[in-house]
């Protein structure tokens, strides 16, 4: 086993530089996840962890070893590819002993070695058969085993589930994530999908750009997002953006009018006075009869899903170009309609506007660059 | 299970639409296959020469014909026929064997590396196969003229492969696009050097690509005629379509002979095709990657 370090790693192509000075550790034993959307330069990075891709600017350590410029054979890795890369004129058990033969290992440890994996992965009935007569699910488990039999120091995943359908995706990441915890290697997994990064992860860490946005564990990234980028892209539905004014204790802007403690607003923005605050859909309440609502809500399209109910429209008085003037790094269009997430009772409601609260303990705000201000929003529990 | 056979592919056509393809494919595979049987007629007429008629089956059928063609001999008494058939097929197998092996190398090296000339490398081998290969009979001659490889199989190798190795090399090089580069990159990974992921997982998974290419590249060099013709004088130096042309003399034309030896040259192209069919449908590497 090894920890994975990138110091200020870069990769250019000509003058398009798809990964920026990229400092991250993979701590040894760690189970890190790299998510981004496509193009975010997370692929790239693995390669180049992976051998596969030279690294233009930086340093690549595995272990204590600068590895830049060592074989892909010699960095004691093992990866498993999106597309399972068997070889398909090799039965099960060839697939999985090939690294091994080429290696040298005697014959009776691979056949050790491979008669282990295929029990754990379940493979024992097909190591006779060729990848062809296989099921997406039972290939991407012979890649997993192909890793495996080579007991390597750092597993590489590239996104391994995005070939399979729903149901399977969620069974191969249990077993991905069962796979980590009887081994305790070091895994670094891209991924874009950010279900499979928040389930597998120790820490994750976002990508946009080639710019590495925010590493740490899901819990911290979902609730202490770094900037609007990271705000954006983890949580489904995504995180609703505002461009609101500070005045005194008040934010007002793009619909929302809100009044908060003086300490809550301290907290929440400093003396920062233009800022754009982050909720996400579930921090949304009706607001009880009476009461002065932080924003009223016009109501486009409902969708009950019967344990919730999500919202969707546009707040009254908004402007939206206001947001979309402010220049942020965001995962969906700044200027999207919001979405609510309420409880499943909520139903009921009829008129086409709602009166809405706003979870203050929950608000995310953010400078005019994106960056995250608060220092409020409550502190996740670790486990 | 009744009905499945047709219960995707909706109602079957019925009456005179199922009928009418017959009756366009019965005239165009007349039209194929006549002068086929005509030659075979030719074949079995015997030495005696055939009748005129169009009827595409000999009156008096006898293998006259084919005994005189495989029992040729000259005046030494050497087996001509024998010696010739030899000929055509060292010379057609060195030709396929020489063309694959350098072009397989040639193509990986097209298909996967970068390095210079690659482009100018890919089009110039293009460019060979533009010309007609006429166009390049008297500076050959004149190079096998001086090289002293008239009259020898070594000369027609080295010419054969002159076209046979860019064809093969294309042909190759556009397989080996197709295969997937993960696969390759997970053998890299498992720790395969560059000559381990050739030998081991590209010509293995090459083999159906590599089988048609090899049997066109035979199939052409067997079936040569022009540069052999032009290149070998001696007899016994002759490859079987050389030998073929000359039963039609300016003085002599022996029909039944030419047709019996066309015939016989057709056998072992036919084998081999019969042997790679399999490959010709390829499908090697389906569920080493998705999609």
């Amino acid at each position: 086993m090894a920890r994975v370090l990138c110091k200020g790693i870069e990769k250019s192509y000509g003058d398009v530089r798809v990964v920026r000075s990229l400092d991250l550790e993979v701590a040894d034993g760690e189970f890190l996840v790299l998510v981004g959307a496509s193009g975010c330069g997370k692929s790239t990075t693995l390669r180049m962890v992976a051998g596969l891709e030279a690294i233009t600017a930086g340093q690549l350590l595995i272990g204590d070893r600068v590895v830049n410029d060592v074989a892909p054979r010699d960095r004691d890795i093992a990866m498993v590819f999106q597309s399972y890369a068997l070889y398909p004129h090799m039965t099960v058990r060839d697939n999985m002993a090939f690294g091994l033969t080429l290696r040298g290992v005697a014959k009776a440890e691979i056949e050790q070695r491979v008669g282990v994996a295929s029990t754990m992965l379940g493979l024992n009935d097909l190591l006779d058969r060729k990848p062809a007569a296989l099921s997406g699910g039972q290939r991407q488990r012979v890649a997993m085993g192909r890793a495996v039999v080579r007991q390597p120091s750092v597993f590489l995943f590239d996104e391994p589930l995005s070939n399979l359908d729903a149901k399977l995706r969620v069974q191969m990441r249990l077993e991905i994530a069962k796979l980590h915890k009887k081994l305790g290697t070091t895994i670094l997994y891209v991924t874009h999908d950010q279900v499979e990064a928040m389930t597998l992860a120790d820490r994750i860490a976002v990508m946009h750009e080639g710019v590495l946005q925010q590493c740490a564990p899901p819990q911290v990234i979902y609730s202490r997002p770094a900037n609007t980028y990271v705000a954006t892209f983890i949580g489904s539905p995504a995180m609703n953006l505002f461009a609101v004014q500070r005045q005194g204790t008040r934010l007002v802007g793009s619909g929302l009018a809100m009044d908060l403690d003086p300490g809550e607003i301290e907290l929440l923005c400093g003396d920062e006075t233009e800022l754009t605050v982050g909720i996400r859909p579930q921090d949304w309440r009706p607001a009880p009869s009476g009461s002065t609502p932080d924003a009223t809500l016009q109501v486009d399209v409902q969708e009950p899903l019967g344990s919730e109910t999500f919202v969707f429209g546009e707040l009254l008085g908004a402007n939206r170009d206001l947001l979309a003037g402010r220049d942020l790094i965001t995962q969906q269009r700044a200027d999207s309609l919001v979405i609510l997430r309420l409880e499943a009772g909520f139903g009921g409601h009829q008129g086409p506007a709602i009166g809405l609260h706003i979870d203050r303990q929950r608000l995310h705000a953010f400078d005019a660059k994106g960056v995250r201000l608060n220092k409020n929003t409550s502190e996740p529990t670790l486990g | 299970m009744a009905g499945s056979g047709h219960g995707s592919s909706g109602v079957a056509p019925t009456g005179w639409q199922a009928m009418l393809p017959h009756f366009l494919l019965i005239p165009v595979s007349v039209i194929t296959l006549y002068p086929v049987l005509y030659v075979i007629k030719l074949a079995l007429s015997g030495t005696s020469g055939a009748t005129a008629s169009a009827w595409p089956w000999p009156d008096h059928p006898s293998l006259d014909a084919f005994a005189k063609v495989a029992l040729r001999t000259d005046a030494h008494g050497t087996w001509l026929f024998g010696r010739q058939l030899l000929n055509s097929l060292i010379v057609s197998g060195a030709t396929t064997v020489l063309g694959i092996v350098l072009a397989c190398t040639a193509a990986y090296a097209f298909a996967r590396f970068e390095f210079p000339g690659r482009r100018a490398g890919l089009l110039g081998f293009l460019a060979t196969q533009m010309f007609p290969g006429i166009l390049t009979l008297i500076p050959l001659y004149v190079l096998i003229q001086k090289l002293g490889l008239l009259d020898s199989m070594l000369g027609l190798i080295l010419v054969y492969s002159t076209t046979a190795i860019p064809f093969c090399t294309w042909t190759l090089k556009g397989y080996f696009d197709t295969l997937p580069k993960e696969i390759e990159e997970s053998a890299i990974i498992d720790g395969a050097t560059r000559l381990q992921i050739f030998v081991r997982i590209i010509l293995p998974l090459s083999a159906p690509a590599i089988a048609v290419t090899a049997l066109f590249s035979f199939m052409a060099a067997w079936n040569e005629f022009v540069l052999a013709y032009t290149f070998l004088s001696q007899e016994a130096a002759y490859t079987l379509p050389v030998q073929i042309r000359n039963y039609v003399g300016d003085k002599d034309v022996q029909w039944s002979l030419f047709a019996a030896s066309s015939l016989i040259a057709a056998v072992p192209v036919m084998a081999l095709f019969y042997a790679v069919e399999k490959h010709l449908v390829g499908g090697l590497t389906a569920g080493g990657v998705k999609g």
